[in-house]
């Protein structure tokens, strides 16, 4: 299960925040803060892979991230998600962003919040994703590689 | 911006939309919080206005602010009216905001539930899935419960795009309510075949995440999970499978047999990373569940730890990671084959990556052994303090003492050298585990007994340093090994050197300084140190010694009686007392020191941490009954705690503090529980002391202080372990030597001091190093009879535990999913109760002989289907081909080709009365259950008449009933049955039904009824027809259009059955006719003779009809949409009542009312290819007027032909 889908720039600015479980909003910001103190800390060529922040979950749970220019996309999930897969994932939605917006940077998500863009791309990657859900997004996708092409967008944007 | 706050709210809700809301809040970096608050203020004024396009807006902009941290929930009622709004685009805002803030605690989420069943049943399908992604969000219970059924409903919806949805969810509905896992299972079962890839995933995905957590409830679904692996080409649903099996082979380890081939396959051919680990893992957790005997398994070994070895090798950091997690799960069953790449490990401690690090460390576990112990924790130690991150150095900590503790300290040979690492690891400030160190100094000094006197000397000599001390004004984690050194000092003071010097030691006035619980103990062994002292003194007949020391107990005791700490204060307050008499008795030259050292007499045994839960409860106790009567009720409420506190103050009264009130009592009280879990008497009974101390206020959050440590810090006057490093080594050595010399001289002899509770794994050249000591681990203390338990570690509160539901149980009645009924059910129930019992006494016996029969050919069934019993499919070789097990004999596929659709009425038709004797574990049959939850009513009804036919009583057309949503009368209805005669001759009765269902599109199922009337017994049936181009009878793979199908089933005399056979089609919009035969042997006494019997089978249009509910804004906005052709008949010469009509023509036609005023229905219907058929029905004097809406129109002139033709009857 995907637990929580956070995005944020290099400053720790939210941009896009996503709970699949209940938190009240301080410990929400409580745990995007702390998130990006844990992923703020790594080289970009160490491993995308935290062992998980002490607020969401125990043991059970991950922090895979990945970090493209200004943004960091974290993906907290629980040990029935496949790793490799969730990077790929990540892939993915990064991919589907910059389709949606032609080179997708940091503005877009913050002037897009409402366009189909973005309100529509997270809460679709996401009902797509969620319960660790991805149906048909990438179902042409031989994961591992990661130079995937998506191609078949139209359904998800 | 002043202008803009002058102008009036109505112009301003087009000013602010989001982006601007956006826009604004970066232009006001330095006010930001002023700025928004602003903001919200200009919400809540759009909020109250009328205009839903604006509260959208607004609710949009609350979105934004929420996921900035601004708490939202006031508005949680204007979220529900934008939810509520008829515009898509508004109705997305709405969920969007209440996914994000809406939870269990919101009051007004009851207020949605009409409006998501609304949602969920509207005609647009993106309604209905906005709907579903933001119910997953915010389900509660309650919701759970009442929407499930239409959930459900939606699991069957044409659309892939709902149906993905609606499975997903339903994982949450389990979850929130469990009740509904059973009755739903059936059909997320069927959705893991679904044609949708989608589907199948999400089906796959929401099963696998229950049985992640349940594994033994899902076994059986073993046979279908491993087709599909083998058969399914998605990576997505493969890993997830795979996955799911690493849960289920530790059950059922004849599924890792059976796993182990095709995943091998797999790991040889995939490319894909991910899918490759996967399967590693999963072929790990299958060699863990197999027990080491196959031969082969060392071969799959090799191949997991060869990947492992190339994924670590790689380049990438990633893979390098998941090679070592994949390790360790390897390393705890087959430790061997990892230690052989002990290099790559070691290596990969050095590795920048802190992750990588930790996960290496974790392998460290498994590798050491006697031999390298000692090499590895010194290379961990070298780590230690080039660590940067304390959280790493916690970590390498906490690694080393778990190495060294590992089963029983069955690596360490050599305590010294571990005591000396213990106390090196003092050394480290600001570690959060001082606590740990301590624990383990205590063990060790309690459990080795050979070690105490070391222990104590390193102890006494840590009491004597002053930078523990010291560091407890930093509040540091580390003063928690104090704790330990006091606690052995004093109770193992008979080791100490100089006692004198260690009783000043913890006497000093910086000793207040530490934490509250340290200080306690102190006090105590002060004491103990003190009475060993006397001793000592009195034997050596030194009386001034004596009284020395009892003066410097006297001087520097008042001390802590000031502490703030009350534990502290009344130990040391009571001490004081008795060495003030103690001072006395000395004046008098009384010999004192026996008498003081027997207050300590005794030794300590450590307690097994679970020997207190495990003391069994003596025979005749009951702990649950009440000792006193409970109070009465009257009593009121504050006088019992003052009772407590009564006699609470008659125990203490002669202790101190005469003066203390009830609230400083309580404190006590408090403190004292404290005390319990810091007492080293109580060192193992507790779960984990560890845990207690990180409870206690201060450890947590104590600001840790870095210190640089490239100089590693010397303890004065401590050995550095590494001495005994270099000891050990010569001691191994002149072992060796002096073994040599024994086996020269060819006497095996039994080593001496080999350690007498030493775990069983040992290596052989383990054996070979002797420890240093007399090595005597003392066994943790069991109590007597202690019972043998497993379920220690279960967590009753594991919200996953509602869920270990048994899913191979037939449904009970009583398991129905709840769905809205209309008030007067019980009514008609009743009332029809009234007029069946006499037929129904009549039934009972040939009722009864007929169950026999079938269950009898039930069972038949069952053994050719055996293919699906797991035990059956488990003990097929393994062949990779093993799916065709799945595949059911040929005779057998039409007639179960149907069921899998649920739709099955002739289950149905067995009435509830039935359920209890024949309910085999037929997994089919649940599905029919499910079914009758949503039209039990219907069902009833049909089934007691469908009895009734069978006893020879012609179908009658002329009833009526009442169906669910029809049946808002008082008047009983007859009942009626939608089976109509096909063919009947002298030997044979033929009555059918269809039924479509809204899974299939192309299909309909019809139920045949074969009722031998003659004295002879009918065999070798076999159903033939003549397909047309539209409509073709399936039949069983290989077979030709003009072969018939078998029917299942011989028929003895009077005796009648159902078969069923499948039928595809192709437009639905005509009615259709098809010409078959039945064909048969009668065999009587005079001999068996070949007979045939013709049949037209109609398929009307109505038969495509499903009944599907549907509420009356649905309705009206699929009138309004304009996208139906409409027609109307009119009927004259009606009689009957409206409402028998009504049900009449509801349950034969497949309608289901929608609303009805008086004389006028409106009622709504769906095809099986998703048309959908509206119609209004008004009654008028003498007649009836039909209108009707319907996507085809075609199909909407021969349904009005049909209801034209059943008017006319009535």
């Amino acid at each position: 299960m995907i637990q929580a889908i956070l995005v944020f720039n290099n400053h720790g600015k939210p941009r896009l925040v996503r709970f699949y479980q209940r938190f009240p909003e301080e410990i929400q910001q409580q745990i995007v803060r702390e998130t990006f103190h844990l992923v703020l800390k790594r080289d970009d060529n160490i491993c995308n892979f935290l062992e998980g922040g002490s607020l969401i979950g125990g043991p059970d749970y991950k922090l895979i991230y990945r970090h493209y220019a200004t943004l960091y996309f974290v993906f907290c999930v629980d040990s029935s998600e496949s790793e490799l897969g969730i990077l790929d994932l990540i892939q993915v939605f990064v991919e589907t962003l910059d389709k949606c917006f032609e080179n997708v940077c940091e503005l877009d998500l913050i002037f897009h919040m409402d366009k189909g863009g973005l309100s529509a791309a997270p809460a679709r990657a996401v009902s797509a994703v969620k319960n660790i859900n991805l149906p048909e997004i990438p179902r042409n996708i031989n994961i591992g590689d990661l130079n995937i092409k998506v191609p078949n967008l139209s359904q998800f944007v | 911006m002043a202008l803009k706050m002058v102008k009036g709210s109505i112009d301003r809700m087009f000013d602010k939309n989001l982006q601007d809301l956006v826009r604004g809040i970066r232009n006001h970096k330095e006010d930001e919080a002023k700025y928004i608050s602003q903001c919200i203020d200009e919400i809540k004024q759009e909020l109250k206005q009328d205009n839903i396009a604006v509260k959208a807006n607004a609710v949009c902009k609350l979105t934004y602010l929420q996921m900035l941290g601004y708490d939202i929930s006031w508005a949680a009622f204007n979220i529900i009216e934008v939810m509520s709004a008829s515009k898509f685009t508004f109705k997305r805002i709405g969920y969007l905001a209440a996914s994000q803030c809406f939870h269990e605690g919101t009051d007004v989420i009851m207020l949605t539930t009409n409006q998501i069943r609304k949602d969920l049943s509207s005609p647009s399908q993106y309604d209905t899935g906005v709907a579903l992604t933001g119910l997953s969000c915010f389900v509660t219970p309650d919701l759970a419960r009442d929407l499930a059924n239409d959930i459900m409903t939606l699991m069957s919806h044409t659309k892939p795009y709902i149906r993905k949805k609606a499975v997903l969810i339903m994982y949450k509905v389990f979850l929130k309510y469990p009740e509904s896992l059973r009755p739903a299972f059936p059909r997320l079962k069927e959705k893991l075949e679904d044609p949708d890839p989608g589907v199948q995933s999400a089906a796959v995905n929401v099963i696998c995440e229950l049985a992640r957590r349940n594994p033994k409830n899902y076994l059986s679904l073993a046979p279908l999970f491993f087709k599909l692996m083998t058969s399914s080409t998605n990576n997505w649903v493969l890993i997830k499978i795979i996955k799911l099996f690493g849960a289920l082979t530790p059950l059922e380890p004849r599924l890792g047999k059976k796993l182990i081939e095709p995943l091998t396959n797999l790991i040889h051919s995939t490319s894909a990373m991910s899918l490759l680990y996967e399967c590693v893992n999963t072929v790990i957790a299958v060699l863990i569940s197999l027990s080491s005997g196959m031969p082969n398994h060392s071969a799959s070994i090799q191949l997991c730890v060869q990947k492992l070895r190339i994924l670590i090798e790689d380049s990438d950091q990633n893979l390098k990671y998941l090679g070592l997690l994949a390790m360790s799960k390897i390393l705890r069953t087959h430790p061997k084959s990892v230690q052989a790449h002990k290099d790559l490990v070691l290596q990969c401690l050095d590795d920048k990556d802190e992750s990588i690090r930790l996960r290496a460390l974790d392998l460290l576990y498994g590798m050491v052994s006697k031999k390298n112990l000692v090499e590895i924790v010194k290379k961990l130690m070298s780590h230690v303090d080039k660590a940067e991150g304390t959280t790493y150095r916690d970590e390498l900590l906490t690694k080393i003492i778990d190495i060294c503790s590992q089963c029983n300290y069955q690596h360490v040979t050599n305590f010294q050298w571990y005591i000396s690492v213990l106390v090196e690891l003092t050394r480290l400030e600001g570690t959060r585990h001082g606590h740990l160190i301590a624990a383990q100094m205590l063990d060790v000094a309690i459990r080795v007994r050979a070690i105490r006197k070391f222990a104590v000397s390193q102890m006494s000599a840590l009491l004597d340093s002053t930078h523990l001390v010291a560091s407890s004004t930093q509040r540091s984690g580390i003063c928690e090994v104090l704790y330990a050194a006091a606690w052995i000092c004093g109770e193992f003071s008979e080791h100490l050197q100089e006692p004198h010097q260690t009783l000043e030691a913890m006497l000093r006035p910086k000793v207040t300084t530490l934490p509250g619980h340290i200080q306690a103990v102190y006090v105590q062994n002060v004491v103990k140190l003190y009475a060993s002292i006397l001793q000592q003194k009195e034997q050596a007949a030194e009386p001034e010694a004596a009284q020395d020391v009892t003066q410097l107990m006297v001087d520097r005791l008042p001390q802590f009686v000031q502490s703030a700490d009350l534990e502290v204060q009344e130990r040391a307050s009571c001490i004081l007392q008795l060495v003030k008499h103690i001072q006395k008795l000395q004046a008098k030259d009384v010999p004192v020191a026996e008498e003081v050292s027997a207050l300590f007499a005794g030794e300590l045994n450590p307690v097994a941490p679970k020997a207190q839960k495990k003391v069994p409860v003596p025979e005749g106790l009951d702990l649950d009954a009440w000792i006193n009567e409970p109070p009465s009720d009257s009593e009121s409420e504050d006088e019992k705690p003052k009772g407590i506190f009564h006699e609470e103050e008659q125990r203490h009264a002669k202790q101190q503090l005469p003066e203390a009130d009830e609230e400083e009592l309580a404190r006590r009280r408090e403190a004292r529980k404290q005390e319990q879990a810091n007492n080293p008497f109580y060192i193992k009974s507790s779960p984990s002391p560890q845990k207690r101390y990180q409870d206690m206020p201060g450890v947590e959050h104590i600001p840790v202080v870095q210190i640089d440590l490239s100089v590693p810090l010397k303890v004065p006057g401590m050995p550095m372990s590494d001495q005994y490093v270099k000891l050990e080594e010569e001691r191994r050595h002149r072992q060796r030597l002096e073994k040599d010399r024994k086996k020269k001289k060819k006497k095996d002899k039994e080593k001496k001091g080999k350690p007498r509770h030493h775990g069983s794994l040992h290596t052989e050249s383990d054996e070979d190093i002797t420890p240093a000591q007399q090595v005597d681990i003392v066994t943790e203390e069991m109590p007597e009879n202690a019972l043998p338990s497993d379920e220690d570690d279960k967590d009753p509160n594991d919200p996953y535990r509602a869920l270990d539901i048994d899913l191979d149980k037939p449904l009970a009645d009583s398991e129905k999913l709840p769905v809205q009924k209309h008030r007067n059910v019980d009514n008609s129930k009743s009332a029809d109760k009234e007029d069946v019992p006499v037929v129904e006494k009549k039934i009972k016996k040939p009722k009864k002989k007929e169950k026999k029969h079938r269950e009898k050919e039930r069972e038949e069934k069952g053994k050719e289907k055996e293919g699906e019993d797991l035990d059956f499919w488990l003990s097929t070789t393994p062949l990779p081909a093993a799916a065709p097990a799945l595949e059911e004999p040929e005779v057998n596929a039409v007639i179960t080709a149907p069921k899998e659709e649920g739709e099955e009425p002739r289950r149905e038709e067995q009435g509830d009365e039935e359920e209890d004797d024949d309910s085999e574990r037929d997994p089919e049959k649940k599905s029919s259950k499910r079914k009758k939850k949503k039209h039990k009513k219907e069902k009833e009804e049909r089934s007691k008449d469908k009895k009734k036919s069978k006893k020879k009583k012609p179908p009658s057309d002329k009833a009526a009933e009442p169906v669910e949503n029809g049946a808002l009368d008082e008047e009983p209805l007859p009942p009626m049955s939608s089976y109509c005669l096909l063919a009947e001759n002298s030997y044979i009765r033929m009555t059918y039904d269809i039924q479509g269902s809204l899974q299939k599109d192309s299909q309909v199922t019809v139920s045949v009824v074969l009722e031998n009337q003659s004295c002879s017994f009918l065999k070798n049936m076999e159903l033939n027809v003549l397909d047309s181009l539209n409509t073709k009878l399936a039949r069983p793979e290989g077979s030709s259009v003009h072969d018939g199908v078998p029917v299942p089933f011989q028929l003895p005399p009077g005796i009648s059955n159902e078969a069923q056979f499948v039928f595809t089609i192709q437009s639905i919009v005509m009615a259709q006719k098809l010409k078959g035969t039945l064909s048969f042997i009668a065999k009587n006494d005079e001999g068996s003779t070949h007979e045939k019997l013709d049949f037209k089978l109609h398929f009307s249009c109505t038969s495509y009809l499903v009944t599907t509910p549907c509420y009356s804004d649905a309705f009206a906005k699929l009138l309004e949409s304009g996208d139906l052709s409409m027609s109307s008949i009119k009927v004259d010469g009606i009689s009957m009542s409206f409402q028998n009509l009504l049900a009449k023509i509801c349950f034969h036609h497949h309608f289901s009312v929608v609303e009805r005023v008086d004389s006028c229905a409106s009622m709504y219907s769906r095809s099986i290819q998703g048309h959908h058929v509206c119609l209004l029905m008004k009654k008028g004097e003498k007649s009836v007027s039909i209108d009707g809406k319907c996507s085809d129109s075609t199909l909407l002139s021969n349904l009005l032909e049909e209801l034209k033709a059943t008017l006319a009857k009535c």
